[in-house]
């Protein structure tokens, strides 16, 4: 007996059921079950968010190819499912992201220079989790999305849900890899988020990749598919569509906060670049796989709907321009990131410092002090 | 005011006085809602303080433990049951990658006052992976702190002082001594969380234990007493960070030592205690530090766990051992 080693060929890809908002040739769609007014200075807006979010991604990139960043994952091809997502949270919503997204980041007002922090090796996170309502960049794959349901079930018994007022009711978003969805933390995640209906969107980008290890290996059944095994609703969207990422995930945030309990958003995209700058794609892909995503860019299709929509040149040279200077920051601003400071970092393990630890502590400053030591 | 109560019962009256003083303490694991928990350690808290503070989770320690996490970025102070020591695996990553560097990954930011109750340790027939004691794998884990209580009266109280605390405190409890019954003063502690104590003043070898085996080391200095031998007893009660100030003190009187430990020797937490008495009373010892442990096996089947478990006998053979040096 031969292991059936893959699903049907179609199974798990294609555009069944798939939420478009916006076609890859910049044709308008419309779908009843998520009807969306945009004007045109909105979505200018969030073209504006997308060019911003793969400058953001480039620029690190570059930084990284220019030993200014030991590593840096790449969201090239993601921008238009983290800024959809991201634009359709409300302020007092709650973030619990992976390393990958740079776009929701932004989304929540972080500059992003604090992002290139934990890949340049001066800090392990960056930022006041609350004030931003947006969690430190969580490594170990699918951790974070029980972290999320837990703040979740926090907001039930704080009684901030089921209002009817959207402006104060929360919900909490995670989000998670195709990868992620193997793991145990993301099927414990959907158990108790189901359980306790507590108000959590689980945001999976779909990019097709687990480093090198494609879908097939994680999934028999569109990710999707999977919520409906735990009791509650999935929904596929065309993660290169920015529209559509809004509207199902604003939806979905929505009807979390208003009660009605977790969904999962599977947001089909694909990772254009590398797993890091590490990785080597071409190990494992076809250059004309890539080749056929580049043609569903989730940014020309917006330019060329607002194109025709009468956006003009000086509006998109301004965009540009904008990301020149945003660029700009982030070269400025990575060079002098505060390097790190050893025996500072002792005061972090615990609230205290217990003796033993004071003790290691001093030993490393009288190190430091020795001429040994001093030659760092 | 003192009480008399069972070990277990005292975990309960601390559990209720601490979720008395502040409602932002809830409790999280399976069956400890309707059924009060497989020890009873928290009967009766569901009735009394409702469901959504006294929460009966779906099957997952894991999910325990990382859902923990999300409630403390809201504010609560979880206290976590694992139903048996051997039960904890499963959470591992979330207790050790999460749990533990929160703190530091965050650069002070984040607090996480998590409290993880593990019942530990053999000695009541139990089937495999309800006898363990891991206590070393977290005591090894920089981020977490772990105690143990080894009478009722620390049991009532460390269990108020955990959940106090700002940082996550893995809390061992004796299983076999859940239905050991001695006062408690209710009124008082005493001493403070990370102490350790001197529980018998002796002048011819120091026995250092915690947990279940302080119960087993006063009972060997009380049969070395018949014998004209004075042992000194020191439960350490703190195992991360340990205090250790006592035990260098007593052993430079002493001039000899005997770490008792159920869990396995090597690199238990009696290696390190060798270590670091060596290092501060190397002048002072008579005799190498010595250990009664577990052997480096898995628990063994229940028929066969008192030889296993470090006795009365074993201890004081290591007396002998470190006497006759």
């Amino acid at each position: 007996m031969t292991l059936p080693m893959t699903p049907q060929p179609g199974a798990l890809d294609g555009e069944h059921d798939l939420v478009q908002l916006l076609a890859p040739d910049g044709t308008r769609r419309h779908d009843p079950r998520y009807p969306l007014e945009v004007d045109r200075a909105q979505l200018e807006g969030w073209y504006r968010d997308l060019v911003l979010a793969r400058r953001i991604d480039t620029e690190a990139f570059a930084l990284q190819r220019h030993g200014e960043l030991g590593l840096w994952p790449p969201a090239l091809g993601q921008e238009a499912a983290q800024i959809g997502s991201g634009r359709a949270l409300r302020d007092q919503d709650f973030v619990f992201p992976t390393y990958r997204q740079h776009g929701v980041a932004y989304c929540r007002g972080i500059d992003p220079a604090l992002l290139l922090g934990m890949f340049r090796g001066t800090e392990l996170g960056g930022w006041d989790p609350h004030e931003y309502r947006y969690a430190l960049p969580q490594i170990i794959i699918g951790a974070q999305t029980l972290h999320a349901t837990g703040y979740a079930m926090g907001l039930l018994l704080d009684g901030a849900v089921g209002h009817g007022d959207t402006e104060r009711d929360t919900a909490a978003i995670a989000y998670l890899g195709d990868g992620a969805t193997s793991q145990g933390d993301v099927a414990e995640a959907f158990v108790w988020a189901a359980s306790y209906q507590a108000p959590v969107v689980f945001f999976c980008e779909n990019n097709q990749y687990a480093i090198s290890v494609p879908l097939e290996r994680q999934t028999r059944v569109p990710i999707a598919q999977r919520a409906a095994g735990f009791g509650f609703k999935g929904v596929r969207v065309d993660g290169n569509d920015v529209l559509a990422c809004y509207a199902v995930t604003r939806a979905a945030l929505d009807a979390a906060r208003q009660g009605f309990g977790p969904s999962l958003i599977e947001a089909v995209t694909y990772r254009i670049g590398a797993h890091t700058t590490s990785d080597d794609p071409r190990r494992y892909r076809e250059d004309a796989e890539t080749e056929a995503w580049r043609a569903k860019d989730p940014i020309d299709r917006v330019r060329i709907h607002l194109q025709r929509e009468g956006s003009d040149a000086a509006f998109f040279a301004t965009v540009e321009a904008e990301a020149d200077q945003l660029g700009a920051h982030l070269r400025e601003v990575c060079g002098r990131l505060p390097e790190p400071d050893l025996v500072g970092l002792f005061d972090h393990v615990y609230t205290d410092v217990p003796e033993e630890l004071a003790r290691q502590r001093d030993d490393a400053i009288a190190w430091q002090a020795t001429d040994e030591g001093g030659d760092r | 005011m003192t009480a008399t109560m069972t070990l277990g019962a005292a975990v309960n009256a601390g559990l209720r006085a601490a979720m008395e003083r502040d409602d932002k303490v809830v409790l999280m694991g399976e069956d400890i809602g309707r059924l009060g928990g497989v020890f009873r350690v928290t009967d009766a808290l569901q009735k009394d303080f409702g469901a959504n503070r006294v929460m009966d989770t779906p099957l997952g320690e894991a999910g325990i433990m990382g859902t923990a996490v999300g409630l403390t970025a809201r504010g609560y102070r979880p206290v976590v049951e694992i139903q048996f020591d051997g039960f904890v695996y499963p959470a591992y990553d979330q207790l050790v990658a999460q749990v533990a560097r929160l703190h530091y990954r965050s650069a002070g930011r984040v607090r996480v006052p998590i409290v993880i109750r593990i019942p530990f340790g053999g000695g009541i027939g139990a089937v495999e992976h309800h006898s363990d004691s891991p206590e070393a794998q977290f005591a090894l884990t920089a981020g977490l702190k772990v105690v143990s209580c080894a009478t009722p009266h620390d049991a009532y109280w460390m269990i108020q002082q955990a959940i106090a605390s700002d940082d996550p405190i893995v809390f061992m409890e004796p299983k076999r001594r859940y239905w050991d019954s001695g006062e408690v003063d209710t009124r008082s502690a005493g001493v403070e969380l990370w102490t350790s104590l001197v529980r018998r003043r002796g002048a011819d070898a120091t026995l250092i234990a915690y947990g279940p085996m302080v119960t087993t080391c006063l009972g060997a200095a009380t049969v070395a007493a018949e014998e004209g031998l004075d042992l000194e007893v020191i439960d350490l009660r703190a195992l991360s960070p340990l205090d250790l100030g006592p035990v260098f003190a007593s052993v430079r009187r002493t001039g000899r030592a005997v770490v008792v430990h159920e869990a396995q020797r090597t690199l238990g937490l009696g290696a390190e205690l060798s270590a670091r008495i060596t290092e501060e009373c190397f002048y002072s010892l008579e005799a190498p530090v010595q250990r009664v442990t577990g052997y480096d096996t898995p628990y063994p089947p229940s028929r066969v766990e008192s030889e296993f478990l470090p006795s009365v006998d074993r201890v004081l053979d290591a007396v002998d051992t470190a006497r006759e040096f």
